[in-house]
């Protein structure tokens, strides 16, 4: 997956002077991941540029360079610290067009890692993207696999307003998959019906995709026809695709690695109670993470969901 | 660190004045100008017209000298308290009234006028200058940003985080602190323990200049000189201007609880206003007519902005969620349908 971001960031840069990437260690290195590697060759220390460690300073000055019209891509270390951005992002990123009632926009992309499963250090495995969904004035995208994290990425670049790319950590060199060549775009706002079913409709997005399609193998054996729904963006999240499958199975399990309250899974079970309760033939499975810390490495498990756990809770809603 | 001063608080000359008379005429008619509409929105304020409203009297020579040493389409980042800096680069007196109204449209300038809506937020909107001034040089444009702030906002992170990225990457961009000795209720010697914020440039790698902020003619000449190190590529500079707001932090304040009256007097005696009119007299460059005349002309000029802000209509509540992105999202959609069938709008 890193590979076909890095192709995205090669693609958008190479049509585009306009954008410009900014991030600690992207250049030089190619960052943590290496998902930036070889972009300062090829563009220069101009137009890839290794920042000072301050994340409100990265975010904010891309802001005005997105106002004065080029198209920054950010890039944010780790999940965990994008809070000193925070401020940026819901005090001015996601206002200036309202604000100034579209005279001034900031077409700008923030990307960054995120989510558990590699065992990694305190602050290194959050799962908040609850937090950007409520935000007003930004979209947030969420990668789940190679191909979706190029088309999502060339997509946000080339968005008129600000969006937040999310990238699983653990799969920046776990997944393998055919990508096309050329520049390929996800629509932002648009989910995907990546497994066709009839029972139960499974909502996830991200690291969760892949754990919702291992769990739909399993309930398939348990001869459970599972539905599983990429969402992608999760805001503005596109709940026609949701109602429309949970109208078909009248069950519906919804799965996201973030805390539980007032999380993503809360989010769409309130949209499903709103919009297809009368179609429900069972109460709306939620499984996510806890309202706990990420625990480290040795307890991170119990966590983080994986495709036991979503289809334990398929196999409960088929019992109702 | 002494104050570069070239008019004496008397009106007398310190040095050669950076500009010749009728420059100075045209600078002591706009800083009128300016504080005609901070009482007039004092008084509205009052009357219960404008929601709260941060003046900006005796701050005139601050925000007047150094936006006059500006190219139409430099880029300026300022706060509630700049109305006058924005005006003289080009934001309307109607859209700033507009914006304490209550109305964001009040916030979109004409359209080329490269002034940001006013910063209600302290300190994260010196980094929106930085990033603004980065850009014009990487597309090897010679605009450059200004930002103004006040003291207090140099406690804020996001001050730190500002100067040092604009020194690192040689960014064109002006820092223009008024220090107006306060931040709402606390001195500045609450906000740092350095003699002057001017010298906090020197730890960032870039000049730092302490003015008298109430003497237009030195705000002008360090701010000239600032932007001309930035057009020339040399990068940042740090300005300070020493001066002092004489009114309340805003409509909702009373100075009387952390103030001497008697503090407030002493400035008052070297108001930026009688400072430049003892000059200009004394150079034989004014009277009475003239500036009542620049009185008059202001007030109806004030008075036509008030009608046109007041006059525009409350919009549509159709229209509440169009700000929001570029096209409304589905999500916002179905919310303003709903908020339209419970206003019975359908
Ligand atoms: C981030 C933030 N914190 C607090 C406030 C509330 N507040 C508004 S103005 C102000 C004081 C700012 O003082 P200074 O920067 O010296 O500017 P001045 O108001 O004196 O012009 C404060 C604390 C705010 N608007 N933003």
């Amino acid at each position: 997956m890193a590979q076909a971001i890095n192709q995205a960031l090669h693609q958008a840069m190479g049509a585009d002077d306009r954008v410009v990437l900014l991030g600690e260690d992207v250049g030089r290195t190619g960052g943590v991941f290496r998902v930036t590697d070889g972009l300062q060759e090829a563009y220069g220390e101009a137009r890839v540029v290794d920042t000072p460690v301050a994340e409100s300073g990265i975010v904010g000055a891309a802001f005005g360079m997105a106002v004065a019209g080029l198209r920054p891509v950010v890039e944010i270390q780790f999940m965990g610290f994008t809070y000193p951005a925070y401020d940026q992002i819901v005090s001015h990123v996601g206002r200036i067009r309202n604000r100034s009632r579209h005279r001034f926009t900031a077409p700008m992309v923030i990307r960054f890692p995120y989510g558990g499963g590699i065992g990694a250090a305190e602050h290194h495995s959050e799962s908040t993207e609850a937090l950007y969904a409520h935000t007003p004035g930004v979209k947030v995208a969420v990668a789940s696999g190679p191909r979706v994290a190029k088309g999502l990425l060339l997509a946000a670049i080339e968005d008129p307003d600000p969006v937040i790319v999310m990238e699983p950590i653990r799969l920046y060199r776990a997944i393998r998959e055919e990508v096309p060549d050329g520049p390929t775009i996800v629509p932002l706002g648009v989910a995907e019906v990546v497994r066709p079913g009839s029972d139960v409709t499974v909502v996830a997005y991200g690291s969760m995709l892949r754990e919702s399609l291992r769990a739909a193998e399993v309930l398939e054996g348990a001869g459970v026809s599972a539905e599983v729904i990429d969402l992608r963006t999760v805001s503005p999240l596109d709940a026609d695709t949701v109602i429309a499958s949970v109208e078909r199975t009248g069950r519906a399990v919804v799965v996201a690695e973030g805390h539980r309250t007032a999380g993503m899974t809360a989010e769409i079970a309130a949209l499903i109670g709103e919009r297809a309760l009368y179609s429900l033939l069972a109460p709306v499975e939620r499984v996510s993470g806890l309202d706990t810390v990420v625990p480290l490495k040795r307890a991170e498990q119990y966590y983080v969901p994986d495709a036991a756990r979503i289809a334990a809770a398929a196999a409960r809603t088929m019992e109702a | 660190m002494q104050p570069l001063q070239i008019l004496h608080p008397d009106g007398t000359l310190a040095a050669a004045p950076p500009v010749g008379r009728d420059e100075a005429r045209r600078l002591f008619a706009a800083m009128v100008h300016a504080r005609v509409y901070d009482r007039k929105a004092t008084a509205m304020q009052k009357q219960g017209r404008l929601a709260t409203y941060a003046p900006f009297e005796g701050q005139e020579a601050a925000q007047i000298g150094s936006a006059a040493a500006l190219r139409p389409d430099d880029w300026m980042v300022a706060t509630y308290r700049d109305a006058a800096a924005m005006w003289m680069q080009g934001y309307l007196w109607e859209d700033l009234l507009l914006g304490r109204i209550g109305d964001e449209r009040g916030g979109s300038p004409p359209e080329g006028v490269p002034v940001l809506p006013p910063s209600i937020t302290v300190g994260a909107h010196m980094l929106h200058a930085v990033g603004l001034g980065w850009a014009e040089r990487l597309r090897g444009e010679d605009r450059i940003a200004i930002t103004y702030f006040g003291d207090g906002a140099t406690s804020e992170g996001d001050f730190h985080e500002a100067m040092n990225f604009a020194a690192v990457f040689t960014v064109p961009v002006v820092f223009l602190c008024q220090n107006n000795q306060y931040a709402i209720s606390m001195p500045v010697s609450r906000q740092t323990a350095s003699a002057t914020i001017a010298q906090k440039a020197d730890a960032y790698g870039m000049p730092g200049v302490l003015v008298d902020g109430n003497d237009v003619f030195a705000v002008l000449a360090a701010t000239a000189e600032a932007v001309a190190r930035a057009r020339a590529g040399e990068g940042p500079t740090l300005i300070e201007a020493l001066t002092y707001r004489t009114g309340p932090h805003t409509t909702a304040d009373d100075p009387g609880r952390y103030r001497s009256g008697d503090e407030a007097a002493a400035w008052r005696e070297r108001d930026p206003i009688d400072r430049l009119r003892a000059h200009l007299r004394a150079e034989g460059a004014w009277d009475e007519a003239w500036e009542q005349g620049i009185l008059d002309e202001a007030a109806a000029a004030i008075e036509a902005a008030v009608a046109r802000a007041e006059a525009l209509e409350v919009w549509h509540p159709r229209e509440i969620v169009d700000g929001m992105y570029a096209e409304p999202t589905a999500p916002l959609l179905r919310q303003r349908d709903a908020l339209l069938r419970d206003l019975g709008e359908s």
